[in-house]
């Protein structure tokens, strides 16, 4: 019980920081960008290189999975996703889906199709046990990790969003560009900035997914659904909704896999219509809601 | 005016004769059409074919039955409802002589119909549910099927203590053949599966299911995976502390496969699995075969370049029985076909157009700084027992 409580939370914080760059794109700068999913495979790929190819460590991987996907979300947003921002959805939607597909096919051709693993450092391959019977607790070292990497992300955003001046001007110029950008915000580096760290923050879940998720040219395609669920389920005005939401989803995979596989990965999206019908506008919304 | 004509006419006749020439060139070359799935989940299988028919050809030439002879090689990425055009369109556009390949079952069996109607002989390298030789007269098989190795596995876990069983097997035709022919041995012979897991064939979560079999505390774990997703299971297995709990793990050799065995870690040593094909099968044949594979590729081969390579044999032997006629002739000189393989002697089954082969029990040891599948038992001459009923 305990055992399975603990891969679902594990699972769930992957889920969030993969989700979060784009919680962060369609919700504070409403754009909708499919393609998140091929920034977090290409964070992957970085880390798969780099640990196989030039024989990093682990650790020094995450970080350059971050740099290098959040370097390749800039250059991006300065060349093409800058002149989406003000187009309609259904075209944002239409270019970004062209992108994922260009991804995958550009890795395809030179990483090629079949699954990759890396092997994780032997401090992370451990396992804790405590108890037994029912309440016994087996806690993989990865998913520790994992757990440890998201709780810190998660506070220094929320900190970043909500206490430093960054935070205020971005939201600022979220609400109304063209006034914060007659206040003297530079709109458009704050966007820039925003994007990258979205990019950044998919690139390096990833990099931390690669031995949990596995990584092949389809990952883009594969999860993409769970990323919009998270958003969708979670509403994308703050933090803490794609956080709440995406432990829900992992926590209810994990059980839904082990209690009925008949079902299998079906519980997920039972569970988003039962709360998408509860909530429509998500489980957490700034009042008034929806824009 | 009469120049005119005259020009026609010899428009005509050239057009005419260029449609001779170019039916004269189809009659001296025949094309053999491989479908195989180069990308997607199942790429290794497909890279692993490709190599062994190069291999082949390298070695024994481009000719058969006294012509000459092209292979053409279609990418399905395991997508049945591509299998099917691409067979449509090797049958109708290319007109081959045969068909070839098949990555996983669902393909096979989407060909097949196509294989019955243009009475287009039918090879399978790869896919190993037993019925796909059921689903037309006109296919023949050169991998294995997977009651072949389970019900062995079943025999050895038996005789050695293995009472309690749980088996995980992938959710679609091969898996069910695993399961149901590895639990039927292991009840005759007084042991039980207690519980029955499955796990979808594409993308799978292995974590779930592999803390049920935790819980469940059996004595061995019996697995079936299709070729490319070992590596991901081991690694898992090894993760959640099964080995260290005391569940043995055994396993059809999809899931120790050499062509990712080494990338599996220590976690692999002393898993027992059944097949039909080892890198390390202690023979001349096979010895000549690896080095040669070795040589013009980076990567080891494995029991699906070994499908491939005998695939090849076949239909060049057959070829040269039938002086390059196709159709049912070309069936009938594949039947009973008995040859020194590198897994082995294998012989072609008249009745069934299966595959009958030796089984070996192997287990996995560290050689030379490399993991190996050691084989230490054989089971010989071994029928598919999917077609006794």
């Amino acid at each position: 019980m305990l055992t399975l409580l603990f891969d679902g939370i594990a699972y769930g914080m992957l889920l969030f920081v993969l989700s979060l760059g784009l919680a962060v794109t369609m919700g504070l700068m409403n754009f909708v960008n499919l393609a998140h999913g091929a920034f977090a495979m290409a964070g992957g790929y970085v880390l798969v290189v780099l640990m196989r190819g030039y024989g990093w460590p682990f650790l020094a991987c995450l970080p350059a999975a971050f740099a290098v996907t959040a370097l390749l979300g800039a250059v991006l947003e300065r060349t093409l996703y800058r002149r989406m921002y003000s187009k309609p959805h259904l075209d944002q939607v239409l270019f970004s889906i062209g992108l994922t597909f260009m991804a995958v096919a550009a890795v395809d051709y030179v990483m090629g199709s079949s699954q990759v693993n890396v092997q994780t450092p032997e401090w992370l391959r451990g396992r804790f046990e405590f108890g037994s019977g029912a309440l016994s607790l087996g806690m993989g070292a990865y998913r520790l990790f994992i757990i440890a990497v998201c709780v810190a992300l998660t506070l220094g955003l929320q900190t970043l969003l909500n206490r430093t001046r960054f935070g205020s001007r971005l939201r600022a110029a979220v609400d109304d560009p063209r006034v914060a950008a007659g206040l003297g915000i530079p709109v458009n580096r704050v966007f820039l900035l925003t994007f990258a760290a979205g990019s950044g923050l998919a690139g390096l879940g990833g990099a931390l997914g690669v031995d949990i998720l596995g990584l092949d040219p389809g990952f883009p395609f594969k999860f993409m659904v769970y990323f919009l669920i998270v958003c969708a389920v979670g509403g994308t005005s703050s933090i803490t909704g794609p956080l709440v939401a995406a432990l829900l989803l992992g926590i209810a995979d994990v059980f839904g896999k082990y209690y009925l596989p008949k079902l299998g990965a079906f519980i997920v999206y039972m569970l988003m219509i039962a709360i998408l019908l509860w909530r429509p506008q998500g489980l957490f919304t700034r009042s008034g809601g929806g824009r | 005016m009469i120049n005119t004509r005259k020009r026609v006419m010899l428009t005509a006749m050239s057009a005419l004769a260029l449609i001779g020439s170019g039916a004269q060139a189809q009659s001296d070359t025949l094309k053999i059409g491989v479908i195989l799935p180069m990308t997607g989940q199942q790429a290794s299988t497909g890279r692993q074919i490709d190599a062994a028919i190069k291999l082949w050809v390298a070695q024994n030439g481009n000719r058969a039955g006294g012509k000459k002879v092209e292979v053409i090689i279609k990418d399905d990425g395991s997508l049945p409802d591509a299998t099917r055009r691409l067979a449509q369109e090797l049958v109708v556009n290319d007109k081959v002589v045969a068909l070839a390949g098949f990555g996983i079952t669902p393909s096979a069996m989407a060909a097949a119909p196509i294989a019955t109607q243009s009475k287009t002989p039918l090879v399978v390298m790869a896919a190993a549910t037993s019925s796909i030789t059921e689903a037309s007269p006109y296919v023949v098989r050169t991998s294995f099927t997977l009651p072949q190795v389970s019900v062995g596995l079943a025999e050895w876990a038996s005789a050695n203590k293995i009472k309690k069983v749980v088996s995980l097997v992938a959710d679609y035709g091969p898996g069910y053949d695993a399961e149901k022919f590895f639990a039927e041995r292991i009840l005759f012979n007084g042991g039980q599966v207690i519980e029955k897991l499955r796990t979808p064939l594409r993308a799978p979560d292995f974590a779930p299911v592999l803390q049920k079999v935790r819980d469940a505390n059996p004595d061995a774990l019996f697995v079936f995976l299709p070729s490319g997703q070992g590596a991901a299971f081991m690694k898992q297995f090894g993760e959640r502390g099964l080995d260290k709990a005391g569940i043995r793990l055994i396993a059809t050799g999809d899931v120790t496969d050499d062509d990712q065995l080494n990338d599996m870690g220590d976690v692999a040593i002393g898993v027992v699995s059944s097949h039909h094909y080892s890198a390390a099968h202690p023979s001349p044949a096979n010895k000549k075969f690896v080095e040669a594979f070795q040589a013009a590729n980076k990567f080891r081969p494995n029991f699906m370049a070994v499908g491939g390579y005998d695939g090849m044999r076949l239909l060049y032997k057959g070829l040269d029985a039938t002086k390059g006629a196709g159709g049912d002739a070309l069936v009938a000189a594949m039947k009973g076909q008995l040859f020194e393989s590198p897994r082995g002697q294998v012989l072609i089954d008249a009745q069934t157009r299966d595959i009958i082969q030796d089984v070996y029990i192997r287990k996995v040891e560290k050689k030379d700084g490399q993991l190996w599948n050691i084989e230490f038992d054989t089971i010989k001459s071994v029928k598919d027992p999917g077609k006794n009923r």
